[in-house]
């Protein structure tokens, strides 16, 4: 390595490192270096780290398209550095089946939080899966609608206070949390259901192998993968980044527990 | 627009819809996304059927969940490159406005085929115009037009298929092809396109995995900035301008004409009879039939405002094209219209009763 390398870290900042270090992580040419907007710890940006250090180790930057929801990670195609589409709210995995079908050895995938997913695009995400259309479904479940200000999502919890269940949400008004990643297991176009988190290391490290075999399946043409990352959203549930981690341990993991829902039969 | 394509020689007696699906595959489409509905679904049924037997086309054929879907599948597949059409009849063609603005925004190109029938609502199955509005006029949110073509036979049906490709691909932009149910349904002579003779243009902005001698390519029609948001509206708004030299229309019999009937598609076939039953009675009636719809053949008409003593909108609907015949006389003329709803049809001899009673009170007031 020829480059000059740096050290990143607080106390160290700047300073030149010895050339004779190899430098083994940095910034993956899959993202752009545009800054992004989200929120002080938010999940979208780890996910999508996560996502694009997958496909630079993958070496498949050149053949993967994605497809960016309607929501907070609607500008994803800024700073993912490969081929993307902008789905109109709800349709991203019918815009990735259109993708699919027409570059059928290309690696699809699409990225939607849960308003998107689960609420508005209910119908495409249960017949993609039904479909066993080969693509990877990214579902951020942040258990809010994040971009229009926090409003309830069908994923939001029993109690939950949001903009627009304001006294908590309440299962004989508006219905109960939709565990949509246990229900798209029973369509048989599911090849690999999995629920992961972003809030630790373990989780990131889970998260990022989930990815690659999401990948490794895709290529097989076996069927649908669905990986959730249960999220959070600082801004949405009022909350500092540190008192999340505490609201997803104990509130949204109980709901939404961790790992693999369905897994691919040998 | 440019010369016909080549035929294939052949004849054959087929349905508008059939039509319409076989000169898609002849037009090489590398996908069709639909969803059934009367009366349009023998496309996707002969589709369904063609494709697979067919061992030299690799077209994708799908039945979406829904037009929601369809259309979405149609964006997709468009963006990545691929020559790409649907087609649904009135409600489902509402529920593809939220993809077309999408589509038209993100200046992509597709084809879209609407069989029309009678609403609003649920309504009937039988033809009718009551999509023109929709249609012409923009449909779904925001400032954008599709380009429409209105065929007039089964042999049209097979041939905008060829014209509406090659509009959509020159400018990017979603194209629509006005028909109805009669003309889906009917069967008649056709002498289909010939295969291979629409080659497919190159798409350098497509998301075919980005390589390394380019950005990466991203489609999308988002543009917060609101001076972003205007440039692209501005640009759009230049593609229209260009997009008003495609203007195409028929004239019969307009040379001598003192009367003019306009009508677009199936209520121009209807016009014809009824020219000749004038013309019989020595009524000078020429006929004029837009075929683009968008563009408007704004300026001829005015022309034969020049040579006319009154014009005859003919619509099944409550008068809608009308409108765009009278921004088109600017008042020189005067414009009536007759028009039937729900699936009715007029009869040749209906419009001549309402051309000749036109005819006299117009002469009443001029003594
Ligand atoms: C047809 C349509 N309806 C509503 C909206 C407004 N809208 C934008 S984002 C959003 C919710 C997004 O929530 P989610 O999918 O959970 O993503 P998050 O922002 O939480 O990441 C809504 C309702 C829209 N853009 N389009
Ligand atoms: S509103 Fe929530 S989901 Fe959106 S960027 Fe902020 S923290 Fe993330």
């Amino acid at each position: 390595m020829n480059e000059k390398l740096y050290l990143e870290d607080e106390e160290n900042l700047g300073t030149q490192v010895d050339e004779n270090y190899e430098q083994v992580y940095c910034r993956p040419d899959t993202l752009t270096d545009i800054p992004f907007h989200y929120c002080p710890g938010c999940g979208h940006s780890v996910v999508h780290r996560v996502l694009m250090e997958v496909i630079a180790e993958l070496g498949i930057q050149e053949e993967t398209i994605g497809i960016a929801p309607v929501g907070c990670s609607v500008f994803a195609y800024n700073y993912m550095n490969i081929d993307m589409q902008e789905a109109a709210h709800g349709r991203a995995s019918a815009v990735a089946t259109g993708v699919k079908r027409v570059l059928p050895d290309k690696y699809v995938f699409s990225y939607q939080g849960d308003g998107d997913l689960a609420a508005i695009g209910t119908a495409e995400t249960i017949h993609t899966v039904n479909r066993g259309e080969n693509i990877l479904m990214l579902f951020i479940n942040n258990g809010i609608y994040g971009m229009t200000g926090g409003q309830m999502a069908p994923t939001s919890l029993i109690g939950q206070v949001t903009s627009t269940s304001p006294y908590g949400r309440d299962a004989a008004q508006v219905g109960s949390p939709i565990k949509i990643a246990d229900m798209l297991c029973l369509l048989p176009g599911a090849y690999y259901v999995t629920r992961q988190i972003v809030h630790n290391p373990g989780g990131v490290r889970k998260l990022k192998k989930a990815l690659i075999k999401a990948f490794e399946y895709q290529k097989q043409k076996k069927g649908t993968c669905f990986v959730e990352v249960v999220s959070n959203c600082p801004s949405g549930w009022k909350m500092t980044p540190v008192e999340t981690i505490k609201y997803i341990e104990e509130q949204m993991l109980p709901m939404y527990p961790l790992g693999d829902l369905k897994v691919p039969k040998n | 627009m440019e010369n016909k394509e080549k035929k294939s020689g052949e004849a054959r007696l087929m349905k508008g819809n059939e039509a319409l699906a076989e000169a898609a595959i002849r037009a090489d489409i590398d996908a069709y996304f639909g969803y059934p509905i009367t009366p349009q679904s023998e496309v996707i049924e002969y589709l369904t059927r063609e494709v697979p037997i067919r061992k030299e086309i690799k077209t994708v054929v799908l039945q979406a969940e829904s037009e929601v879907a369809s259309i979405n599948m149609v964006y997709g597949a468009a963006g990545a490159g691929a020559r790409v059409m649907t087609s649904s009849s009135s409600p489902g063609i509402s529920l593809m406005q939220e993809g077309l603005s999408y589509i038209a925004s993100a200046q992509l190109p597709c084809l879209v085929a609407n069989v029309v029938r009678g609403g609003p609502g649920l309504g009937t199955i039988q033809p009718s115009q009551g999509d023109y509005f929709q249609a012409t006029k923009g449909g779904g949110h925001g400032d954008y037009h599709l380009i429409v073509l209105a065929p007039a036979s089964v042999q049209e049906m097979a041939d905008f298929v060829f014209d509406g490709f090659k509009l959509a691909e020159k400018y990017r932009n979603p194209v629509m092809i006005l028909s109805d149910g009669a003309l889906g349904q009917m069967m008649e002579k056709v002498i289909l396109p010939e295969e291979g003779s629409l080659p497919k243009t190159s798409a350098p902005w497509a998301t075919t995995g980005k390589t390394k001698n380019r950005e990466h390519n991203v489609i999308t029609s988002l543009f917060i900035q609101p001076e972003e948001m205007e440039q692209v509206n501005l640009r759009l708004q230049e593609k229209y301008e260009a997009i008003q030299s495609e203007v195409r229309y028929e004239e019969i019999q307009t040379e001598d004409a003192e009367i003019l009937l306009v009508a677009f598609g199936l209520s121009s076939r209807i016009c014809q009879k009824t020219v000749d039953l004038a013309r019989e009675k020595g009524i000078k009636v020429g006929l004029f039939r837009p075929i683009t719809v968008y563009p408007y053949p704004y300026a001829r008409l005015k022309e034969l405002s020049n040579q006319v003593e009154f014009m005859l909108t003919v619509e099944m609907n409550a008068g809608q094209m009308v409108e765009d015949v009278r921004l088109a006389v600017e008042g020189k003329v005067p414009v009536h219209f007759i028009g039937r709803m729900g699936g009715m049809i007029l009869s040749p001899e209906d419009i001549l009763h309402k051309l000749e009673s036109v005819h006299e009170s117009q002469n009443t007031v001029n003594v």
